[in-house]
């Protein structure tokens, strides 16, 4: 089936996924701490969409509950936690790369090219109309991990830790259309458990080493003295 | 025969009508600074006006200089011969396709930049090494894009890739969300304008454009300025043909080439519009910052690429 036999709505579907690629690499990119949490919230918005508009066009009703899952979740509550973190830890600056922005842009074409490979096969298996975004969904799941092995601080790390969290989302609702309603709810109720963790993890570090670079992380205390 | 009466209007029509939009573009940007602002027609007074006076040469100009110009001038009207402006299927559309048109682009903007550093001030080197800075970044994303919609319509052909797109029912390809978005932070920075370089200074360290051209008097000055006006105007039809063709006449009658001539005209007054929105709500970005904001158009073509071959291709 060629993509222009597809109905307007599943362009759409398509679409978005595109975008929600693009979003990743917006967080790639982003060099702000509070310009990366709106972006991060952002990608969460066009899932949110994009499970609306699967469970609409496919009759899968239950797939708006994960969508509603995502909205509270990952457009709402992480993104105003992690700008309440950043307000109170007072690190608003510029985040801190390892590598130049060109490399990591160029490395991140890469990965989307390497997840297209590996997902040439699984697409065969099926025949959804969402099957050929399996390899966006991978290539997100990727970006974010190549973002939190970029990173050096840990509020950046922990947004590419919850932005492969959506990969991994987005992977299940396009290949599968979403996942048994437990796992569902267990992997939500684990993001909010991560993301208020992750808080008192970050208190705990700079109370540790006295900065969120986990560069420092590296070194002993008792070695460099 | 008909086919080529009609181009030859087409060309004029568009050598006539590119001051009336940067006037326009003027014009909304004055209001929407509260300033009175000079009427959209102003271009024309100038451009007569330039005509008129005499030419200035500096001692040491070389032909080079003199004959810029012509050249500047006469390759933007001959780019813009190629791209349909109200009706397709005209005989200059078989010229050249989209990549020569990029290349004419470029041999006009090669003589802009020998012009700007032949007489030797150190405005123009300075204008000329900023404008090749600038365009080997912007190049290689517009290439990008327009090979990524020359992969959906299977042709490179701008007459017959508006047909195409013309005769299909509406779809929504994701790899022409990102190609316009792409080819839009790629015309902006061609044309000169705000985020890139502010056409409304002159005698301002940061220009790009005008630092090239300050050496020109007469009408030298006025034809560089009115192909950089004609060079706004293409890429306004270019962005129409291919993400907005609705209305462009497809038959040589009266009616249909009535539509296309309004549906164009509409279609500008809006993208002017835009334009003077987005030049007042933006700052002239940093010399040094065009790179990444360059990089992200190039990013986006790619990504409109790599979302064609993903996606659109089973």
């Amino acid at each position: 089936m060629s993509y222009a036999q597809l109905s307007l709505m599943e362009q759409l579907i398509l679409t978005l996924s595109a975008m929600i690629l693009l979003t990743s690499f917006l967080l790639l990119a982003q060099s702000r701490i509070i310009s990366l949490i709106n972006t991060f919230a952002s990608q969460g918005f066009l899932l949110f969409l994009g499970t609306c508009l699967i469970a609409q066009s496919s009759g899968r009703y239950h797939l708006y509950i994960s969508a509603g899952m995502t909205l509270a979740l990952k457009v709402f509550f992480v993104p105003w936690l992690l700008r309440r973190l950043v307000r109170r830890l007072d690190i608003r600056r510029d985040v801190e790369n390892v590598g130049g922005p060109s490399m990591i842009m160029i490395a991140g074409g890469a990965l989307v090219l390497f997840s297209y490979y590996v997902a040439l096969p699984i697409r065969e298996l099926s025949d959804l109309a969402t099957r050929n975004t399996i390899a966006i969904s991978l290539a997100v799941i990727l970006l974010g991990m190549l973002m939190m092995i970029t990173r050096r601080k840990a509020v950046a790390q922990v947004v590419g830790f919850m932005s492969m969290e959506n990969g991994l989302f987005f992977a299940a609702v396009v290949s599968t259309y979403g996942m048994p309603m437990v796992v569902e709810l267990g992997i939500a109720f684990d993001v909010l458990v991560a993301a208020v963790l992750f808080g008192i993890f970050f208190f705990q570090i700079r109370a540790g080493i006295g900065s969120l670079d986990v560069d420092h992380l590296n070194r002993l205390h008792e070695v460099d003295r | 025969m008909n086919g080529w009466i009609l181009a030859i209007v087409q060309t004029s029509l568009l050598l006539l009508c590119a001051p009336l939009l940067t006037g326009w573009v003027k014009w909304i940007k004055c209001k929407l600074q509260s300033r009175q602002g000079a009427p959209p027609w102003q271009p024309y007074r100038d451009l007569f006006k330039l005509f008129k006076k005499e030419v200035v040469l500096a001692e040491s100009a070389s032909p080079i200089f003199r004959v810029a110009p012509y050249i500047v001038f006469g390759v933007t009207v001959l780019a813009g011969s190629v791209v349909p402006m109200f009706a397709i299927g005209l005989p200059t559309a078989a010229i050249a396709d989209v990549i020569v048109l990029v290349g004419f682009f470029a041999l006009g903007r090669f003589f802009l930049a020998l012009a700007g550093m032949d007489v030797g001030t150190a405005f123009g080197g300075m204008g000329s090494s900023r404008e090749m800075t600038i365009s080997s970044l912007a190049e290689p994303a517009m290439l990008m894009a327009v090979f990524t919609l020359a992969m959906t319509v299977h042709s490179t052909n701008l007459a017959s890739m508006t047909r195409y797109l013309l005769e299909q029912p509406l779809q929504l390809y994701p790899s022409f969300v990102f190609s316009a978005m792409g080819l839009l932070l790629v015309a902006v920075a061609e044309t000169g304008r705000i985020p890139i370089d502010n056409p409304a200074t002159h005698l301002e360290l940061t220009m790009v454009h005008e630092a090239m051209i300050l050496e020109y008097t007469g009408r030298h000055l006025a034809l560089m300025e009115w192909g950089a006006m004609l060079k706004l105007m293409i890429y306004g039809m270019l962005l129409g043909d291919i993400f907005f063709p609705w209305g462009i006449a497809d038959s040589f009658a009266p009616l249909p080439l009535l539509i296309g001539f309004l549906s164009l005209f509409l279609k500008l007054f809006l993208l002017g519009l835009s334009l003077a929105i987005m030049e007042t709500g933006l700052a002239k970005m940093r010399f040094f910052r065009v790179p990444q904001y360059l990089g992200l158009a190039f990013i986006l073509c790619l990504l409109g690429m790599l979302s064609h071959v993903i996606l659109e291709i089973n």
